[in-house]
């Protein structure tokens, strides 16, 4: 032994080390107890929130169906890209793999990630809206090593192609934040909700409530097990009053010209067609709107996002001369065999008018006013009436205010007044600018709908419906302001003569169909600010017809505008014939009991057929889709 | 003069209650690890019970007067153990601690305690007063403090910690007077800033986000918040072995190694918790006793020293679990997963069971 045994032992000191050992455990149980009696409530809670986590079941948005059932809008099945952010130190290590895999830049994933940061962390955020085949083969094959990806079943919207009846049907976009806001919940970030037309108008009927799947998942968040299941609810679908094949025709016919057509039932108010161009693809929009692509529609001078057959607001041109007529009838303010000897220019107030005749139209009455459509006579009729008689008139017919359509952002269009211009302009009316309104210049402007609804509601002796695209069992809205049936005969077999007695639309006429309408060129500028201008393309006339058929009780009425199509009777009145003669040829069947309701694909760009694009969209949602009569395909 | 001493003296209540503890340890980790790629992992910790039980027999034969003997020889492998690791020390998890020793990766700083257990029993049964003079605790300060910077140097901050109560408990027995305590304890609060400076980056995080756990939800402080979940969420009767949300779902970090008190503690409530505490105080005070009954105070000193680290592991690993301690890495000892740790557990039981079995030697 190189040191020595010392058998004194501190005793008391170990015993002091005893006392220490027992108070320390003693402390840690209290450590324990406090956390697993006093406040296990709240650690059990903040357990669950760790392992749970509640994946949406995106319910499908209610298709759009014509009035014979064929789909207008529908929907297809897609994968979007989740990131899980639960684990942020994971999803700084994979995002190069994430964006190399996904193609997509490195710098985008990072904004993505920063923009949700104001977001809970369990809240995923997807980064990839249409997931392509390799997207999910890629992130199946690196479940492992990347398992912060997850795909989510969506369905997109699918619209029929090149913009067809895109204007009418609107188009879905993420929820902006006002709208979470104001929807009571019903909203959340990342919804898709209609942005315009009957996707914005009937937004609460389309969209269903969406579902939610509780899973346990693991720290990476793989899923362990499921919960319960909160089935997703599909929005309902909506049956239009559309007629496709009217649609069809419509489209087709106006060609892709700037302009738009309005096709009425006016019985009902039913709008068969309602087309516009240019239009956006609003396929395009289903995903997410690329920030240039929405730039340039908004920028494009052509305007492709104005719904032109509710919210272009243009001179009416010639057109409102029925109302003209209607207004000076009614009125009996001027007799009704009042004529005018046109010499093809007159004099008011020391400033010359001019007829579109050169020459003049000779003696001319009402009758012969409206077929040649002479602007001398309603120069004369409109000094005789006055602007307020004409303001009053045209203004029960539904000009110069909204139709009431079930289309947001309709607008309401101008006739003016002595009221309106001194409370707009501060200024006295001049009575010059009487004799402008009179042929439908000046101040007055009007939308393709209101002239539709007019021209129809006087056809139909003073009875204007509300115009809709809803179908519904009720009757519709409508204004009464009747006409007298001597006044009705009168106008309507004017606008028959345009047609059929060598008019100004003689060369729309139609066989074995009583088609009526009236033309109009519509300047978009003055003549004294064209010659200022020069002869430019932009200042070309508009071009206005509206038909309608038969001449009393009329079935359909369409409204045409060609934006600088020079000549209405050249233009826009071919376009209305063949709606029209559509529309006849269909009834002509149907009496024949020779109608099948046919799904003629519109195309114009070689895409899947709807049969091939709903079997892709399979497996379909359970959705109460309507049984739709002798549907082919 | 040696009367034989053997197996029989053994104290068979402390290998009991290790084994409870072992028991449990086992239980939880193939809990914890049986559904994922771990799995199996409890079979090899119960492999290193029966290697450390082999090491446990070897040490408690050597008599310990002979290995203190050895003491000065001993120190000086200890700290050419610590200067090779650093030297050609194999890196796992970014800090130098391992070298191949027997096909296996034993860990330096494990042996080092044991070393430094021996070397400062020699030590302080040296010290032959009842009042410990100030040379000679600063002698027992530079004796610790050299393998203590070195390990610090691996980095091994918990480990390196783990030999201060081993001096101090050694200093204390030895008549540690009252105003060098409060000297020694006013230097080193001193030196808390100057050693705040010298701290790692991940290590100076564990310790602001021990203090500000809300400013990193995700680094250490989210690993506190998920063990204190666990532990919470786990209730008076637990949620049952294999059924924790926060074990099974791998919220709990190292749930096997460090943490699996909270994983425990999930699983069996505060009772499976107040069993496994009540082990670790008796296993401690069963240690104390031993050393009461020491046959000198070379014996009581290394009995105490083995209580001392025992005693210190089980105070931080738990403290950290429930969230009053940063994490330090320190493992709960004769649970936790790992080779070296219960390896060296083991053959400090051997000492004192060295020691026991000579009490009555003369």
């Amino acid at each position: 032994m190189r040191f020595e045994r010392d058998q004194k032992l501190p005793q008391v000191r170990l015993a002091i080390v005893s006392y220490v050992i027992v108070g320390m455990i003693a402390l840690l149980l209290v450590g324990f107890w406090k956390l697993q009696i006093i406040e296990s409530d709240h650690y059990a809670q903040l357990a669950e929130r760790n392992r749970i986590r509640s994946i949406p079941i995106i319910a499908p948005r209610g298709r759009m169906l014509d009035r014979e059932g064929r789909f207008l809008v529908d929907n297809y099945s897609s994968f979007s890209v989740l990131l899980l952010r639960d684990d942020p130190q994971q999803v700084e290590r994979n995002l190069p793999q994430i964006a190399e895999g996904l193609g997509m830049p490195l710098e985008d994933l990072q904004q993505q990630l920063e923009a949700a940061k104001i977001l809970p962390r369990f809240q995923p955020i997807v980064i990839k809206p249409e997931a392509s085949k390799a997207d999910i083969d890629f992130i199946e094959t690196h479940r492992t090593d990347i398992p912060v990806l997850e795909m989510l079943m969506a369905y997109r919207r699918r619209y029929l192609p090149d913009g067809f009846m895109a204007h009418a049907s609107g188009y879905v976009g993420e929820v902006s934040a006002q709208q979470v806001e104001s929807s009571n919940g019903r909203n959340r970030p990342g919804d898709l909700v209609g942005k315009t037309g009957l996707e914005r108008q009937y937004n609460d009927l389309l969209m269903g409530t969406d579902g939610m799947r509780r899973v346990i998942v693991n720290s990476v968040g793989r899923e362990m097990g499921r919960l319960d299941e909160k089935e997703a609810v599909p929005g309902k679908p909506i049956q239009l009053t559309i007629d496709y094949d009217l649609q069809v025709a419509a489209e087709q016919s106006l060609a892709g010209r700037k302009g738009a057509v309005v096709a009425l039932d006016p019985r009902t108010g039913e709008v068969l067609a309602l087309a516009s161009r240019p239009a956006p693809d609003p396929n395009q929009f289903a995903v997410r709107v690329p920030r240039e692509e929405w730039k340039r529609l908004n920028e494009d001078p052509d305007r492709p996002l104005l719904n032109r057959a509710i919210q272009a607001q243009l001179a009416p041109g010639s057109v409102f001369k029925i109302i003209m007529a209607t207004a000076m009838l009614e009125s009996k303010a001027i007799p009704e065999d009042f004529s005018v000897f046109c010499t093809g220019v007159t004099d008011f107030y020391g400033r010359a008018f001019h007829c579109w005749q050169k020459h003049g139209h000779g003696q001319v009455s009402l009758h012969r006013a409206v077929v040649q459509s002479c602007d001398v006579f309603f120069y004369n009729v409109g000094k005789r009436l006055g602007i307020d008689r004409i303001s009053y008139y045209a203004l029960q017919m539904g000009l110069g205010r909204k139709t009431g359509i079930d289309l947001p952002a309709e607008e309401s269009g101008l006739i003016p007044s002595e009221e309106w211009k001194q409370r707009v302009f501060h200024q006295k009316w001049y009575p010059g600018e009487t004799i402008s309104v009179s042929v439908g210049q000046g101040a007055v402007t009007a939308t393709p709908l209101q002239l539709a609804r007019a021209i129809g509601g006087i056809a139909m002796g003073g009875i204007f419906k509300q115009p809709h695209l809803l179908m519904t069992t009720g009757t519709p809205p409508e204004q009464d302001f009747s006409l007298s049936e001597e006044t009705t005969e009168k106008v309507t077999q004017a606008m028959f003569g345009v047609v059929n007695e060598g008019g100004t639309a003689a060369g729309v006429r139609l066989e074995g169909v009583e088609l009526c309408g009236k033309t109009g060129s519509a300047q978009v500028i003055s003549a004294e600010g064209l010659k200022r201008a020069g002869r430019q393309r932009r200042f070309s006339d508009n071009a206005w017809f509206v038909g309608y058929a038969p001449r009393r009780k009329p079935e359909i009425v369409v409204a045409v505008l060609v934006e600088e199509g020079e000549h209405g009777a050249s233009a826009a009145a071919p376009v209305a014939r063949d709606v029209i003669k559509a529309y006849y040829e269909k009834k002509a069947k149907r009496s024949q009991k020779q109608y099948t309701v046919e799904y003629k694909r519109y195309e114009i760009n070689p895409e899947p057929t709807v049969a091939e694009a709903q079997a892709a969209a399979r497996p379909a949602p359970r959705s109460q889709e309507p049984a739709a009569a002798n549907r082919e395909r | 003069m040696k009367q034989s001493a053997g197996i029989r003296d053994y104290d068979w209540w402390l290998l009991a209650i290790a084994f409870a503890i072992c028991g449990m340890g086992v239980l939880e980790i193939h809990s914890a690890t049986h559904s994922s790629h771990l799995a199996g992992m409890h079979w090899r910790q119960f492999i290193w019970i029966i290697v450390g039980l082999v090491f446990m027999l070897v040490l408690s034969r050597i008599d310990y007067h002979v290995i203190l003997d050895q003491a000065p020889l001993l120190y000086l492998l200890g700290v050419v153990a610590l200067v090779a690791v650093l030297a050609v020390g194999h890196s796992r998890f970014g800090a130098k601690r391992w070298i191949p020793i027997l096909g296996a990766f034993l860990q330096v700083s494990e042996l080092v305690k044991l070393i430094i257990i021996i070397v400062l029993a020699r030590f302080f049964s040296e010290v032959r007063t009842d009042r410990l003079m100030l040379a000679d605790l600063a002698k027992a300060a530079v004796l610790t403090g050299l393998p203590l910077g070195l390990i610090l140097l691996q980095p091994d901050l918990g480990t390196a910690l783990v030999l201060v109560p081993l001096a101090v408990v050694g200093a204390f027995l030895a008549g540690l007077q009252w105003k060098h305590a409060i000297v020694v304890i006013a230097l080193g609060a001193m030196m808390l800033p100057v050693g705040w400076h010298f701290l790692k980056p991940y290590q100076k995080e564990r310790v602001t986000t021990f203090l500000r756990p809300e400013e990193d939800p995700k680094g250490s402080g989210y690993q506190l918040l998920q063990s204190k979940i666990a532990v919470g969420s786990g209730g008076f009767w637990g949620k049952g072995i294999g059924k924790g949300s926060q074990n099974q779902g791998g919220f709990v970090p190292v749930r096997y190694s460090d943490f699996i008190l909270a994983a425990l503690a999930e699983e069996l409530g505060f009772a499976g918790v107040f069993v496994t505490l009540s082990l670790y105080m008796v296993l401690l005070l069963r240690l104390v006793r031993n050393a009461q009954r020491a046959n000198d105070r070379a014996g009581m000193y290394v009995v105490m020293g083995v209580a001392a680290i025992l005693g210190f592991h089980v105070l931080v690993n738990v403290a950290m679990v429930i969230g009053y301690m940063p994490v330090t890495g320190i493992p709960l000892p004769l649970m936790s997963y790992g080779g070296s740790a219960t390896l060296f557990v083991f053959m400090s039981l051997g000492l004192v069971m060295n020691v026991r079995i000579r009490r009555f030697v003369n």
